[in-house]
């Protein structure tokens, strides 16, 4: 009795495993709806030492309930069992088939292994420089002389080699749909190299405890068909080599000059500015704000007034901003952007 | 002898506990010690879940969030499981090897005293300006001055001086083991409980030092700006994460070794048969013990060790899945044929054997490197290593409770609450973490606060939650089970589940001298044989003499306290109160070695009724 109800709980579980491996999570996140090559692999030795071990289980199950039923010590049985010692032969048996599995699983983890551990020169491969921060991403593409911060933007179909750090605490990279993920470490350089096969937007996350706001240290993959990408590292080289767009409103305007005169120190906007906060020099084109919330005004302006509400511990300063200031200065980084937009 | 007391020095109630030196009862003092850490540990994971019931809710905030998953991960290893684990050492294992005593019972209390003082100094960072919030890794840089607060320096100087308990401990358990065996009781004779003890003593002895030397680098950079692993100052933040692995790998087997122990003592009892495969079990064992130490970088395949050393460690890594593998089959095969019973004991024992599989499943599953770099730092390690930690270890410490409970305290568990015990807490177990490894491929990350509304991870959550109020009635019948037991007044028989090895021989509780006469072991589960033979015991190997007792002390107790003091001077960079703390600690070091205590004789004469007469 006891033994069925265990056999079932153990069964229902698998069922369900068997509902969630077929198609849950969302398609820009899960690590289960591989879209590039690094991640498909990954997928492939999952499927791989999962079908293996739920085999195990399977036998492991079948002779428990088996036991578990047959043995159970029924009114008035009588007399002692027999005490067995062992059976060699069997124990044998146990000791090589587990190693025979893992002989399987072995052979396609040390050529995966090697094959994502490959570095890509800058003629294979779009270089990335990513630094971690907390909690946000810088990303720089040296060789085509752009920066940006929380959105990363990739062709597709393409190789990206990226070279990752850290400027404070420990990180970690990852974009799940494309790939697993590696630490970034401050004072050191890791590598890796992803590569997208369909175009749209992915999610990337900070995988490491970095602090209070861990947990929102959210980016954004945009991969873009090659000319659109190409088209966006021209824009985006045109603004940063010249003075920052001049404003389209006189409310614009104003925000500029509040800009300019509060914000400047920490960030950048086309050429000039600091390196403190995040680049925002196509602050428009951007997904999200702080990386998390959706992009609006009002979103803006909330993150503006208190940043730390929605970022615990994170490092810009409340400016203590009044309405008209705010309302001006989300005016002005509206018009951010380097793309023919939205 | 006319140097020594003839009397037990009587002392009672509280006093007795603060000086004993029994190994009975630093046993209870141990377990509820644990117990109490175990309940703020759960505490800590019940709100951590309801914090994550549902996306974007705010209950605790980013700061506690930090603090709660750092306390919970430390207390539940360090202060919870571990000292329970002391406690069925220190009530079982003297008695199954036939042994009056520990080989050195003032170290014994040592131990646990630093333990405990070890333990309230981490946990009154809670009312001193702040937990902990590094996690409990306390990966570098994070836990450096710099990025976070003053709670890590409790967690450096806490387990600093738990862990020195610890390793005190281990080391008095491996010379137990060796040296106070009673006569025939040959090291292949030696219950599965006795040897996984005994490896996991010699686990304690070598990894031990790692994570102390750890602390102490980590403790120079806080306090004295050390540098060691500070980047900006030519540090180095990798080191920090091997030093806390070297230790931190054997620590789990630390930890599941003596579980593995407790479910081969339930499992051959309740199905009576002897242990299949007894000699492989021991050699399986001592395999698993030593390539835990060979796997520590595992839990570092993204920090960029590159592709070699990756490979290599997940290779032997997987390898352990095979000695584990033997383990398994050889409990399935024990009850195959046997006659099984099913008290809560056994229940949980049960439980544990798919339970554990699954752990262990998952853990081969992580030890393909190109695939963890999914899995690593999301939620399917959450899930794996609480299938391995909880579903493994705490199944197998409740196993152990419910069989040995009689033995420590001489009063039944009530088995309709042990039932009720086990199915909330095992339906509960399953429903919390079973749908964290989807949650984790599904893309969440471990250790976050939060999480979006837009990003399907909702379900997955709230069922884990829910699951999280399973375990919680689950220990609470636990601990109204302890409560029911101790106001009922049937006591409970010498050997109530037709045992098989030597503790059952003996009455419950134990008389403080354990054996009246010292018993001779004739074979492997020594009172089977003797039950088999017809005998009404043990046939003892020594005629009935005076028994010789060691002193009790309050030494331990104050030397803990001097180190507990100076930690706070440490923390507080208060030297002074430092320097007074360690003087008297080092005083109390030092009356020790000049008193000379030969301990007493209980007599002849005072023994009779309690003890087994031969
Ligand atoms: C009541 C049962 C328990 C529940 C509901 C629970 C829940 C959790 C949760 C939600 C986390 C945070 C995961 C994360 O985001 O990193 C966690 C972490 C952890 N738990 Fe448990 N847990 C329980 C029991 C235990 C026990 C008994 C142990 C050990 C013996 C344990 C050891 C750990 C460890 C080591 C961590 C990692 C902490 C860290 O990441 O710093 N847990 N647990
Ligand atoms: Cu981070």
């Amino acid at each position: 009795m006891k033994g069925w109800q265990q056999y079932w709980r153990q069964f229902s579980l698998f069922a369900l495993l068997a509902l969630v491996l077929t198609g849950c999570g969302k398609d820009e996140l899960s690590a289960l709806k591989p879209s590039g090559p690094v991640a498909a692999m990954q997928f492939d030795l999952m499927k791989l030492s999962s079908a293996i071990m739920i085999g195990v289980f399977i036998v492991v199950m079948a002779i428990f309930t088996y036991v578990l039923i047959r043995y159970r010590k029924r009114p008035g049985q009588q007399g002692i069992p027999k005490q067995v010692e062992g059976n060699h032969a069997l124990e044998i048996l146990w000791t090589v088939i587990p190693f025979l599995l893992l002989i399987i699983m072995a052979i396609p983890t040390v050529t995966t292994g090697f094959a994502l551990h490959k570095e890509y020169p800058k003629e294979e491969a779009v270089q990335v420089k990513v630094t971690a921060h907390q909690f946000w991403w810088e990303f720089e593409y040296p060789d085509l002389g752009v920066a940006s911060a929380q959105d990363l933007v990739l062709p597709v179909g393409k190789k990206v080699q990226f070279v990752l750090s850290a400027s404070d605490v420990k990180h970690a990279f990852w974009i799940p749909a494309l790939g697993g993920k590696i630490d970034t470490n401050p004072g050191q350089e890791n590598k890796m190299w992803l590569q997208a096969d369909k175009a749209g937007i992915y999610y990337g996350k900070c995988a490491e405890l970095c602090g209070a706001s861990h947990a929102l240290m959210d980016f954004k993959v945009e991969v873009k068909e090659q000319a659109d990408f190409d088209t966006w590292v021209a824009n985006m080289k045109g603004v940063q080599a010249k003075e920052p767009v001049t404003a389209t409103s006189p409310l614009a305007a104003e925000g500029q000059q509040i800009f300019d005169k509060s914000c400047l120190g920490c960030h950048a906007v086309a050429g000039k500015g600091g390196k403190m906060g995040p680049n925002l020099t196509n602050f428009a084109d951007r997904e999200r704000v702080a990386g998390i919330k959706a992009h609006t005004p009002e979103n803006i302006a909330e993150w503006l007034k208190d940043p730390q509400k929605i970022k615990p511990g994170n490092k810009m300063p409340n400016l203590n901003l009044d309405d008209n200031q705010v309302k001006a200065l989300v005016e002005y980084m509206e018009t951010l952007s380097v793309s023919e937009k939205k | 002898m006319s140097a020594h007391a003839s009397h037990a020095p009587n002392r009672s109630g509280l006093w007795d506990y603060l000086t004993t030196v029994d190994h009975k009862k630093i046993a209870i003092l141990y377990l509820i010690a644990g117990g109490i850490f175990f309940l703020a540990g759960g505490l800590e994971a019940l709100l951590i879940r309801l914090q994550l019931m549902y996306p974007e809710i705010e209950l605790v905030g980013a700061k506690t969030f930090n603090e709660l998953i750092t306390m919970h991960g430390t207390t539940m290893i360090f202060l919870a499981v571990m000292p329970i684990i002391f406690a069925l050492m220190n009530a079982i294992v003297p008695l199954q090897i036939g042994a009056r005593d520990v080989a050195f019972p003032f170290v014994n209390a040592l131990g646990f005293w630093l333990f405990f003082f070890g333990g309230v100094l981490l946990n009154t960072s809670w009312f001193l300006g702040g937990a902990p919030d590094a996690g409990w890794t306390s990966y570098t840089t994070l836990a450096l001055n710099q990025y976070s607060g003053r709670g890590v320096d409790f967690y450096v100087l806490g387990l600093q001086i738990a862990g020195l308990g610890t390793l005190i401990g281990g080391i008095n358990f491996l010379v137990t083991i060796i040296n106070m065996r009673a006569p025939g009781m040959t090291f292949m004779r030696m219950p599965m409980f006795t040897w996984t003890s005994f490896i996991t003593s010699g686990l304690i002895l070598f990894a031990f030092p790692a994570i102390t030397v750890g602390l102490v680098l980590l403790m120079f950079d806080r306090l004295f700006g050390g540098n060691f692993f500070n980047p900006d100052a030519g540090g180095n933040v990798v080191i920090w994460e091997h030093l806390f692995w070297i230790f931190g790998h054997p620590e789990v087997y630390i930890l599941i070794l003596p579980a593995f122990g407790v479910i081969s003592e339930v499992v051959s009892t309740f199905s009576r048969k002897r242990l299949f495969g007894y000699s492989s079990m021991v050699f399986a064992t001592a395999l698993i013990g030593f390539l835990g130490f060979m796997v520590w970088a595992h839990h570092m395949f993204t920090t960029g060790l590159g592709a070699i050393a990756n490979t290599l460690f997940g290779l032997a890594t997987m390898l352990i899945a095979v000695p584990t593998g033997i383990k398994i089959f050889n409990w399935l095969l024990t009850m195959w044929g046997g006659q099984i019973r099913f008290p809560t004991a056994n229940l949980f024992a049960v439980g544990f054997i798919p339970t554990f599989t699954i752990g262990g499943m998952t853990g081969v599953m992580l030890a393909v490197p190109p695939a963890d770099y999914q899995y690593h730092d999301s939620y399917f390690v959450v899930a794996h290593f609480h299938y391995v930690i909880v579903g493994g270890l705490v199944f197998g410490l409740f196993s152990g409770l419910y069989y040995w409970w009689p033995k420590m305290f001489g009063k039944m568990l009530n088995e309709t609450i042990g039932k009720w015990n086990f199915w909330t807490f095992f339906i509960g177990f399953h429903l919390t973490f079973f749908p964290q490894h989807f949650l984790g491929l599904m893309g969440m990350p471990r250790r976050v606060f939060t999480y979006l509304k837009d990003q399907n991870l909702d379900m997955g959550n709230f069922i884990s939650t829910i699951g999280a109020f399973g375990m919680t009635i689950g220990t609470i019948l636990f601990v109204i089970n302890v409560v029911v037991a101790a106001k009922s007044s049937k006591r409970a028989p010498a050997d109530p589940w037709d045992g098989r090895s030597l503790e059952w021989a003996i009455p419950s509780p134990p008389p403080e001298y354990n054996f009246v006469q010292t018993p001779l072991v004739r074979g492997l589960d020594a009172l089977w044989v003797e039950k088999m033979a017809g005998n009404k015991g043990m046939t003892p190997a020594e005629p009935i003499g005076d028994i010789h007792m060691p002193s009790p002390s309050f030494l331990p107790f104050l030397m803990s306290l001097g180190l507990f003091v100076a930690g706070y001077g440490f923390i507080y960079h208060n030297y002074v109160v430092v320097v007074i703390g360690i003087l008297a600690t080092l005083s109390c070091m030092f009356t020790r070695s000049v008193k000379d205590d030969p301990g007493y004789h209980i007599h002849e004469d005072e023994l009779e009724e309690k003890g087994v007469k031969a």
